[in-house]
């Protein structure tokens, strides 16, 4: 499965606010746990992480520091701020209430209408059968 | 694949992103670390070394469409192009564009030479020049960038009120010569006016702060581009007077009467289009200049310092000649404008996300001596204010004085965080911005308020 660019570009920066609640990291950690938590199933351009990185930067949710990684080289760390954790608690209800919205939708729980006694168990799996 | 021929193929593909102008050394760095620790990540996972490479620069993504993304997000880099650019989506004729600013520099030239030749007194020109030749340059951004209509007419009603203030107070005279009140007014409503200007030009988004940077980038071209019309106008009017005489002809009422104001008035507009058209000719001049600057500048403060602590300790202590005389204020209130100018157009090239360097230093270093030859100053002008009482130019002197001291105290806090690492130059620039409004509310109170609390003198 494949997520669609604009729910990619939509949870990118929750995602990656997340990631830096847990504590501050380089670009490619981040893109690598974010491989982890979505099973690999959220494929992104990830040179894009960078202009996503610099925008939280200005924005001021995320401050950043240079470091030497382990192999020599100059990285770049980042870290969240207050701001960034107000603004990822914010983005984090919002998604909860969509992903209950839908989660309430996908549930088969009870019967929302059903007045035609209880055929309707029986309609979904016979349109179905035709569609397929 | 050895892992020469891997560091060959990596500055290969680094060298290609670095063709792209979105893109600086320190995206460079950020990129190249990711490449090179996805195909360690690969490799480990057991791919060879080729797969791993490809793989890992597949990952990375389009380079187009990550430089177009960072292009997005640094307008500093591309900010002509990006704001005010080539349109390519509007060829148009092209004769169009040119006609548009030759009908509004003609305006201006016009709305300038025309009064200057009716009116009769210099004054009512030298009140009105800024808002006379405001309109143009708004219409030059509104035909540009198209204005929205609140902007449109906020602007307009911040015109007409402006008008009436400095055509209706009732300004005293001494001699014949404009009084104190006057002349602030004639000092501030220009500064009044290119706010104005600024509104037009960010399209009535002045809230956000990348438009009032690109508008402050603007604003340093402008002021350029205009030095220059001045320098090859002067030549020429010397030249062309100098012609006529020698055909027994004296061309200087005509030069002084219509050709120098039309001049003054249409270099406005015309510079405003070079920069926004021809930004690729002199592009960025003024962060070029700010560099050079800034550590003569800083030379200069610290010299100052120095013979102002020599001559306290020759012993005349509170006798201290500069510190003494009245116009010191304005000097120094110059003095800071122009620190400040240096800070912000050092800061209008800069990527806010690259590492510290000695211009950076430099900055700080100037910034720090400037606040403690101001702090000496502001002290002494304090005492003589108390002893002396205030006066209209002492009181606006000494406002601006302290805008500008909080202003640059609050940089120094931020540049020295900065230098050390600690922060991003982000803060910094967020805090300019914020403060650009400041010193437009500043210059409103000293036209509409200063003269009625001085009894327009």
């Amino acid at each position: 499965m494949r997520l669609d660019k604009e729910l990619v570009a939509a949870s990118a920066t929750p995602l990656v606010l997340g990631i830096l609640a847990g504590g501050e990291a380089h670009g490619y950690a981040i893109a690598r746990r974010i491989e982890e938590l979505t099973d690999g199933q959220l494929s992104w351009a990830e040179g894009m992480l960078y202009p996503l990185l610099h925008r939280l930067d200005r924005l001021g949710y995320v401050t950043s520091h240079w470091a030497t990684g382990p192999a020599g080289r100059r990285r770049r760390i980042y870290a969240i701020t207050e701001k960034g954790a107000a603004a990822l608690a914010e983005r984090t209800t919002q998604w909860a209430v969509v992903s209950a919205a839908l989660s309430k939708l996908a549930a088969p729980g009870p019967p929302v209408a059903s007045p035609r006694l209880g055929t309707a168990d029986l309609a979904l799996p016979r349109l179905v059968g035709v569609m397929a | 694949m050895t892992q020469a021929q891997i560091d060959a193929e990596v500055a290969r593909w680094r060298d290609y992103l670095g063709s792209h102008a979105e893109l600086r050394g320190p995206d460079l760095d950020e990129l190249e670390d990711h490449l090179r620790e996805q195909v360690s990540g690969l490799r480990a996972a057991g791919l060879h070394d080729d797969e791993a490479f490809l793989i890992a620069v597949k990952r990375i993504g389009s380079i187009d469409a990550v430089s177009r993304e960072f292009g997005r997000e640094h307008s500093e880099r591309l900010w002509a192009q990006l704001i005010l650019g080539a349109d390519p989506e509007q060829p148009g004729p092209g004769w169009r564009p040119l006609a548009v600013v030759l009908s509004l520099a003609a305006g201006a030239a016009l709305s300038l030479a025309v009064p200057n030749n009716l009116a009769g007194t210099g004054g009512w020109i030298a009140r009105n020049a800024a808002l006379l030749l405001a309109p143009w340059l708004v219409g030059y951004f509104a035909w540009r960038r198209s204005l929205p209509r609140p902007a449109r007419s906020g602007l307009l009603v911040a015109w007409a009120g402006f008008a009436l203030v400095a055509n209706l107070y009732p300004f005293a005279e001494a001699n014949s010569e404009p009084g104190a009140t006057e002349i602030l007014l004639i000092l501030h409503l220009p500064i009044v006016a290119w706010f104005g200007v600024g509104v037009a030009h960010a399209a009535g988004r002045w809230r956000c702060e990348q438009e009032r940077m690109d508008f402050v980038r603007f604003t340093g071209e402008w002021v350029i581009y205009y030095a220059l019309f001045a320098l090859g106008g002067g030549v020429l009017l010397g030249l062309g007077a100098a012609a006529f005489q020698m055909l027994g002809v004296d061309a200087a009422p005509v030069i002084g009467q219509w050709i120098l104001p039309a001049g003054i008035g249409g270099a406005t507009v015309v510079a405003a289009w070079l920069v926004t058209a021809k930004q690729g000719v002199v592009e960025n001049m003024a962060p070029v200049l700010a560099a050079v600057f800034t550590p003569l500048m800083a030379l200069l403060l610290l010299t100052l310092l120095v013979g102002i602590l020599a001559q306290a300790a020759g012993g005349r202590g509170t006798q201290v000649l500069i510190l003494a005389d009245r116009n010191i204020l304005i000097l120094f209130d110059l003095i800071l404008v122009l620190v400040l100018g240096l800070l912000l157009y050092a800061l209008s090239a800069r990527d806010p996300h690259g590492p510290p360097g000695l211009g950076d230093w430099l900055t700080l270093t100037l910034l720090v001596i400037a606040l403690v030859v101001d702090v000496l100053m502001l002290a002494a002008m304090l005492t003589r204010i108390s002893q002396y009482g205030a006066s209209p130019n002492k009181v606006v002197a000494l406002g601006l004085n302290l805008l500008l001291l909080v202003n640059l105290a609050w940089s120094a806090r931020l540049q020295s965080l900065f230098v050390r690492s600690r922060r991003t130059l982000t803060p910094m620039i967020s805090w300019q911005m914020a403060y650009l409004p400041v010193f437009a509310v500043w210059a409103g109170l000293v036209v509409l308020v200063v003269p009625p609390l001085f009894g327009f003198r």
